[in-house]
């Protein structure tokens, strides 16, 4: 019925079902393991670049530290405010927590795709994928999912009765909805490069460096990505969510005990799994780096489980530059943050998938590729200096206004 | 197979009519949204029973994820209160029923109208997003176009509204 999984044509037997099911169980620890790595990773690497030491005491270079905290978690009082809205207010930090593990099924977690090869691995007689699930719309599923995501925090914040994370999680809900644009706007790009939406079939058009979307669809959409992902993930600079020196603690302030791990679980989860989306769609996913016919091949290694140590090492490289900016940069302020959202991000990715459907559009009509190029920078140009002037006349208005507040 | 699926259709559909009927009878603003919400939900499942994976997306990308959560925070933004609201109802709310009565005849007799008894084949092939955009930029282009022109009133509206001068 679906096309989800090649195993799953034909009759239904009990091997498929039984694959399917440990999958499922691989998918959900790999994220919680990941989860609990990525906060240990963050906090000692950020006390690195602070000059500290970090945790240190909890299992070996404190690696068992989340799990400590965890936990001391459980065991903490459960607090639900006397004002609060009780069943949203319990049903908040899992509406948050079920999007994050939900993405990670259409990554593609390993598998062999060199030579031609699609991805297929051959397990106990049956083709699969390594990949909890391949919809045919694959990348658009993950993008409704961080939709969905929204509501966790919104409803939190709501459903607290208190006014702080009311106010924490109306920023959320403009921020993410401002942000959410820039980031399908950006992928529109990709799509037309690799012309499919599963994420299997974009892994597979990255076969070498020069094919990298990164590459293929010129830098801009994946600058673009990274920063709308980093709003979207509610991560420094963008935190503005919980930032707790005006919010207290922000959305979660009421929550306390399982509730907030809960949170805190799906924060730290969904930076993984954005940065496993970059990866697939930026970075080739499980491909080896190779370039010009060359390929750094893992020796001893099988290409199939080869990918998999490719994906962990790029998506090592997109997490510490998460951890990196939180370190580095200070937060927006809110103007700032709707202005980079509204006023560049989104017509820059617009203006840049207009630019590369007129290359693609030239390439297949056999047209002039300098008079393409030129009509459209030439277009880009008009359509930015509009855009300028816009911005000036409401500029002047608001000056004539005086001031809102 | 296809009896899995009526009993799928049939219990999403309960929880649809459920929803739908708690969005008008609730007396809270946010409840009223969240019940939305699960009926929006619904309908996007049963695109996916119906094998039409790019349309469900969309519901839930379009309806779940931007137009409800601008309904939320709207409502946040100027009645955010907890509990009971009373005076949801205005005097008008009879009138509704007719509206609803006719809207829902006049989609099932254009449904019957167009299809009859026209089925969809038991193991339908899975209409992939290449081929819905073939239809909407090929033989449905006009509409698509008068569409987006509508869409693009509705946005010069909204800003003529909210402009101050």
């Amino acid at each position: 019925m679906f096309a989800i999984d090649p195993m799953l044509n034909g009759e239904l037997l009990w091997t498929p079902l039984v694959i399917v099911l440990l999958k499922v169980l691989a998918v959900f620890v790999t994220g919680l393991v990941a989860t609990m790595l990525m906060v240990w990773f963050e906090r000692k690497v950020i006390s690195g670049m602070q000059n500290r030491i970090g945790p240190n005491k909890a299992g070996p270079f404190g690696l068992l530290q989340t799990l400590a905290d965890g936990i001391k978690l459980f065991f903490k009082e459960d607090l639900i405010p006397e004002r609060s809205d009780r069943f949203v207010f319990k049903l908040a930090p899992f509406l948050s927590f079920v999007p994050a593990f939900l993405s990670f099924a259409i990554i593609p977690l390993g598998g062999d795709f060199r030579d031609g090869n699609n991805g297929m691995v051959t397990w106990f007689g049956h083709t699969t994928r390594v990949q909890l699930a391949d919809p045919p719309v694959g990348v658009l599923f993950a993008l409704a999912i961080s939709a969905i995501a929204v509501y966790g925090i919104m409803l939190a914040g709501w459903s607290s009765g208190s006014k702080y994370p009311l106010l924490g999680s109306v920023r959320a809900s403009a921020q993410m909805v401002s942000y959410e644009a820039a980031l399908g706007l950006s992928l529109g790009t990709v799509f037309l490069v690799t012309g499919t939406l599963s994420t299997s079939g974009i892994v597979a058009a990255q076969s070498s460096i020069g094919n990298w979307n990164v590459v293929a669809t010129g830098v801009v959409p994946f600058v673009i990505f990274l920063i709308a992902a980093t709003a979207e993930l509610n991560r420094p600079p963008f935190d503005l969510v919980e930032a707790e020196q005006e919010l207290v603690g922000g959305f979660n302030t009421e929550y306390s005990s399982i509730r907030f791990a809960l949170f805190y679980l799906a924060e730290f989860m969904n930076t993984v799994t954005m940065s496993a989306l970059i990866v697939t769609l930026f970075f080739g996913g499980p491909q080896p780096i190779s370039f010009g016919g060359i390929v750094l091949d893992i020796p001893l290694v099988p290409n199939g489980l080869e990918g998999t140590i490719w994906l962990f090492a790029k998506v090592l490289v997109f997490l510490y530059i998460y951890v990196w900016l939180r370190a580095t940069l200070p937060r927006f302020r809110y103007d700032q943050l709707m202005d980079l959202g509204w006023k560049v991000l989104i017509p820059a990715s617009l203006g840049w998938f207009m630019l590369i459907a007129a290359q693609r559009l030239g390439r297949d009509q056999g047209w002039n590729t300098f008079v393409v190029t030129g009509v459209s920078v030439a277009v880009l140009g008009a359509s930015y200096a509009l855009l300028q002037a816009a911005f000036k006349v409401s500029a002047k208005q608001r000056e004539a206004e005086g001031s809102m507040f | 197979m296809l009896i899995a699926q009526n009993i799928s259709f049939a219990i999403i559909a309960a929880v649809m009519i459920v929803g739908a009927i708690r969005v008008v009878t609730t007396s809270n603003v946010v409840h009223g949204a969240l019940w939305l919400v699960v009926v929006l939900a619904g309908a996007a499942a049963q695109y996916v029973l119906l094998a039409a994976e790019f349309v469900a997306v969309t519901q839930v990308l379009v309806y779940i994820g931007a137009v409800m959560v601008l309904f939320l925070f709207g409502t946040m933004l100027t009645r955010s209160r907890i509990g009971r609201d009373s005076g949801l109802n205005n005097t008008y709310w009879k009138l509704g029923i007719p509206v609803a009565l006719a809207l829902f005849a006049a989609m099932a007799i254009a449904l019957v109208d167009s299809f009859g008894s026209e089925k969809m084949p038991a193991d339908g092939a899975i209409v992939n997003t290449q081929q819905i955009s073939d239809q909407i930029f090929g033989p449905y282009l006009l509409p698509f176009w008068a569409l987006s022109f509508v869409l693009l009133a509705a946005v010069i509206g909204a800003i003529v509204l909210a402009r101050k001068d």
